[in-house]
């Protein structure tokens, strides 16, 4: 199932606690202020390389962008609205709002 | 039940909210009252401040709100029978299973995320 999260990992714990029900093979797309997450040097980077031994991750560019996030944790996929809506085509959501 | 199986889906709703603060747990809580008379096979998961929904003791006439810890008793009148409560969710609370005025399956996150896996639809509140 495709785990959705929408905000900063630096304002409330949702993140921490939706990696706790994951389980391997389920892909993570942060969207929104979620994309704050996978930043390249921040705080939760070792939780998203280590996210990515067993979970496909992905940050959706437009918000990306226009946050100006350049680069982000290694191994995360930057993918665009087309990219998104494929996801939920394949997984059942699981939006951790 | 003789009626045909094949249109009943797995629904889990996902209680991840504290119950006054904002109205996503009341709101969750009509949801599911509305779908059990369709005779879905429904559950709930209770996850992070979602437990407090369940906390003993609540006394809202002080605050104006309805209270509506009391619905989640009534639930199993609806054949709402499973539900689930994150441990970590519990413990990291200072909470235990005595605390809740339902009785209601205590599962690691792991559990709770496999059978996420198993529905047909997760709906957030």
């Amino acid at each position: 199932m495709l785990y959705t999260i929408n905000t900063s990992p630096f304002e409330n714990s949702t993140m921490e606690t939706a990696l706790r029900f994951i389980q391997p093979g389920d892909p993570v797309l942060f969207l929104e202020d979620g994309v704050y997450a996978v930043q390249a040097g921040n705080r939760f980077s070792e939780t998203i390389s280590s996210l990515l031994d067993k979970n496909p991750v992905y940050a959706l560019t437009p918000d990306l962008e226009a946050r100006g996030i350049g680069s982000v944790t290694d191994g995360v996929s930057g993918v665009d609205y087309g990219g998104f809506v494929d996801l939920v085509e394949e997984h059942q959501p699981n939006s951790w709002l | 039940m003789a009626e045909e199986q094949t249109n009943i889906k797995k629904i889990m709703h996902v209680m991840r909210h504290a119950p006054h603060g904002t109205i996503y747990t009341y709101e969750g809580l009509e949801m599911i009252l509305i779908m059990a008379a369709y005779e879905q096979d429904i559950s709930i998961a209770f996850i992070g401040d979602g437990v407090y929904a369940l906390k003993k003791g609540q006394d809202t006439a002080g605050i104006d709100i309805k209270g509506f810890a009391k619905t989640f008793m009534a639930l199993d009148g609806y054949d709402v029978e499973k539900l689930y409560v994150d441990a970590a969710s519990l413990a990291e609370r200072g909470l235990t299973e005595d605390d809740l005025v339902v009785d209601v399956e205590v599962l690691s996150s792991g559990e709770i995320g496999r059978l996420m896996g198993e529905q047909d639809v997760v709906l957030p509140h």
